[in-house]
């Protein structure tokens, strides 16, 4: 077949152009062998870009087209799209990244920026040479989706899925639903009580017809792809059988052993069995082990013998769920940053220096003071207390780097309920800078320094330590260049925003991609923000980066969108980018079989050969590699494709 | 100053997205390489890197998931075994092993990427231009099926 390439050069504004030679790249590679058209244009993914390629492919009679301009990952699928509707298969269409691969990391040197430019465009021509035309693969597809994290993030993608028709599996890995946003007291910027809009939806879930909330379970495995997930869920044993237990709460009155309250962030304690808030979806308790007295000596077992419905099971093991998916949201939500780690405010060890979280407790209805603030220590209710913005957060040097987003305006909130609460208390906020993006912010932080008297300082605050009963707090305020000195009664840090601590390990389960710190990683940071790179997996919440309640949120239901746009489709469509085996050539050695990660090549002992089930085959190309005859194939990645490009981008 | 050419087998779930991630944050790093996506790093055959060399490449750089974290499972383990092998060979065959280099480098580490593209193309450079004699050697060896010689380069 003769070649008609068409090579198609973008500016990217001054992005590319600005430091490779657009013109000159377009006008050498007008020469190269089998190119039959070549431009250049300031933006080729705008509607006259593309048209451009539209109609030089009918002009021309391209048989392949190479746009050089940025990442595959941004706009590979915009311009195949172009070119099918042009006639030409969109597998004849490619991406040369000459964007992020060149002009963005070589700005210094546009003289050899330009040489790369033209070798990776190169190495692409040659590859869309022996492109073959091919149609995505069809297979079935399971329209039930996975929400990974019972949080608030969570919960409104399962209800969105679910109200579009769909089936779901909620796994939230505590004891119920809820996630952080049940521990908060009011939101800002209304100060709507978090209790209220949160718990209406938790029971929603519970009980909606096409969610199953599985509460107190961990993710296994995972397996599969996109349309065909196999899901393994570890059902944590509860030693109370959850199905049979009618919620009574005897055992938890009767149980001797008091915890800590997670749920109240150590300010109250909990039983061994217990369930983690009054409010709790399900409303069933669950037995803690390691701190049960039953476990430790075989002695106790109230729970068992006051059980009126005999719920109790100390023989209970973790049970194991199978479940088939075709998409996977996952919004496992945030932790703070470890207090412990910021030494120069105690480290955690300071009573009445207390983080976020328990400051909301200390605030909330249903928390351990009934909503009055009084302080850890003696339980007196603090006149001076501090705030302190950007703990942890914005200190490359020594924690993390990123802005957490949401302490800035949660400390104005807690400021103004303290003030509330306590009408002759004074609150001082320490800040680096406030930052109130968003609908009504500016507005609430500017009645919480003017209605409600906070008093905000500009400057870090350098130490915190206790004397005489009171949290010394030396700090700077920078706007008057003065040392700054307060006593305070009560001291609340504005920790930064983590990931939880499970994301990094469930995300090598899901084989989806991380951040630098942690968060899962967008497929595009403006035009694929609830996606992962990894298709099939969408994200929501907290999990992919700090942010507030309405984001989440809308986040949420940007992912569920996502989710029912997937399962709009009767079948998945899946890159045919497969391998194959040609069979006269296949010594049916068996190779390709032990290195196939996915089963997905099977024997003929009648011909003697090895054939790869399509619908299986991932495209990983293991096989490949591993064939001593080099009888199998990647479509439109073969040995002979990679030679080329290898010696198109050596070649001088 | 010698400039040696190297080429790049990047893994398009982990190392490819890095280099684009260096991209999108603006890291600037030396121009030396050139990328080639990759599903897997485990598709990476002995013979695509004889292939390099024998075309020219003064250093081939594979870049694949960490341990444990392969989109395939385990393809970059089958790439350590066939980088482990081929570090004799290329030393039997008188190509010094530095030459070819393989990363484990994350979507979010694109400053690795820079990192390992600049450290690489300092040990490339020191090791000078790959000795002629033996890419003649080589070139008396048939090219692999559905590879062509292209013009020699100087």
């Amino acid at each position: 077949m003769e070649h008609r390439i068409g090579v198609f050069v973008c500016h990217c504004g001054s992005n590319i152009a600005g430091v490779v030679d657009v013109k000159r790249v377009a006008e050498q590679l007008a020469d190269y062998p089998g190119v039959a058209y070549s431009t250049d244009y300031l933006y080729m993914c705008s509607d006259p870009g593309q048209n451009m390629v539209k109609d030089a492919i009918k002009k021309h009679s391209l048989t392949g087209v190479v746009v050089s301009a940025c990442s595959p990952t941004l706009h590979e699928a915009t311009f195949r799209r172009a070119g099918a509707a042009s006639d030409l298969n969109q597998y004849r269409v490619e991406m040369a990244n000459i964007r992020e691969h060149c002009s963005w990391v070589h700005r210094g040197d546009k003289e050899k920026a330009t040489e790369k430019a033209i070798k990776i465009i190169k190495t692409m021509i040659e590859k869309v040479k022996q492109n073959e035309a091919l149609e995505p693969i069809s297979v079935p597809m399971t329209h039930r989706a996975l929400v990974v994290g019972g949080g608030i993030a969570g919960i409104q993608a399962a209800l969105d899925i679910a109200n579009a028709g769909h089936d779901v599996v909620l796994v939230e890995k505590s004891p119920s639903v809820g996630g952080h946003m049940a521990q908060l007291s009011e939101t800002f910027p209304t100060l709507d009580c978090s209790q209220c809009i949160l718990t209406p939806k938790m029971v929603e879930v519970s009980q909606h017809p096409r969610i199953r909330l599985l509460t107190y379970c961990e993710i296994d495995d995972v397996s599969g792809y996109v349309g065909n997930f196999k899901v393994r869920i570890r059902k944590k044993a509860a030693y109370v059988n959850r199905d049979v237990c009618n919620g009574c709460g005897l055992c938890v009155e009767k149980c001797p052993r008091t915890v800590a309250s997670e749920f109240e962030e150590g300010l109250a304690t909990r039983k061994a069995i217990y369930t983690p808030f009054a409010q709790a979806v399900p409303n069933k308790p669950v037995l803690d082990r390691d701190n049960c007295t039953y476990f430790e000596s075989g002695k106790c077992g109230i729970c068992q013998k006051i059980c009126p419905v005999n719920a109790v099971d100390y023989e209970q093991k973790d049970e194991f769920i199978e479940e088939e998916v075709g998409a996977i949201v996952v919004a496992t939500g945030f932790d703070l940053y470890p207090v412990v780690n910021i030494g120069e405010y105690g480290g955690g060890s300071i009573e009445d220096v207390v983080t976020s979280l328990q400051f909301e407790r200390l605030l909330s209805a249903s928390g351990p003071t009934g909503g009055e603030v009084r302080r850890p220590s003696d339980g007196k209710i603090p006149k001076e207390v501090v705030f302190l913005t950007c703990v942890g957060s914005r200190d490359p040097e020594n924690h993390v780097s990123y802005c957490s987003k949401v302490c800035c305006m949660y400390l104005t909130k807690h400021a103004m309920l303290y003030k509330h609460n306590v009408h002759d208390g004074q609150a001082y906020v320490f800040y680096m800078d406030v930052r109130t993006g968003g609908k009504g912010y500016e507005e609430f932080y500017q009645r919480a320094t003017e209605e409600d008297d906070v008093l905000y300082l500009r400057g870090k605050v350098s130490k915190l330590f206790e004397e005489d009963g009171k949290v010394m707090v030396w700090g700077v305020d920078t706007l008057t260049g003065r040392k700054v000195e307060i006593a305070a009664d009560l001291v609340v840090l504005g920790l930064a925003m983590v990931p939880n601590s499970t994301a990094v390990e469930l995300s090598k389960k899901l084989k989806i991609q991380v951040s630098e710190w942690g968060f899962y990683s967008e497929a595009h940071p403006k035009l694929r923000p609830v996606e992962s790179l990894a298709p099939g997996f969408y994200l929501a919440g907290a999990a992919q980066g700090p942010k507030d309640i309405p984001d989440a949120v809308a986040q949420a239901s940007a992912s569920a969108s996502k989710v029912c746009a997937l399962f709009s489709e009767k079948e998945y469509h899946r890159e045919p980018i497969v391998a194959w085996i040609d069979e006269d050539e296949c010594s049916g050695c068996k190779v390709c079989i032990s290195v196939c990660p996915y089963d997905a090549i099977e024997f003929d002992s009648e011909k003697g050969i090895s054939r790869i089930q399509e619908a299986i085959c991932e495209g990983c190309g293991a096989c490949i590699a591993a064939c001593p005859s080099a009888t199998i194939q990647q479509r439109n990645l073969t040995d002979s494709q990679l030679y080329k490009m290898v010696s198109a981008a050596l070649e001088d | 100053m010698f400039e040696p050419k190297i080429i790049c087998f990047f893994c398009k779930w982990c190392t490819y997205a890095g280099a684009d991630l260096a991209g999108t944050s603006r890291k600037q790093y030396a121009p030396n390489g050139v990328v080639l996506r990759v599903n897997c790093s485990g598709r990476i055959d002995p013979q695509h890197i004889l292939w390099a060399f024998r075309e020219g490449a003064d250093g081939v750089l594979i870049g694949g998931c960490h341990p444990g974290d392969c989109h395939y499972q385990d393809g970059n383990y089958n790439t350590m075994r066939r980088v482990s092998i081929m570090k004799p060979m290329l030393e039997a065959l008188g190509i010094e092993p530095d030459r070819l280099c393989l990363e484990w480098i994350s979507a979010a580490e694109g400053d690795k990427v820079v990192r390992v593209m600049d450290e690489f193309v300092e040990t490339v450079r020191d090791l000078g231009p790959l000795d002629l004699d033996l890419t003649d050697r080589l070139s008396g060896a048939e090219a692999p099926e559905g590879a062509e010689v292209v013009e020699q380069k100087s």
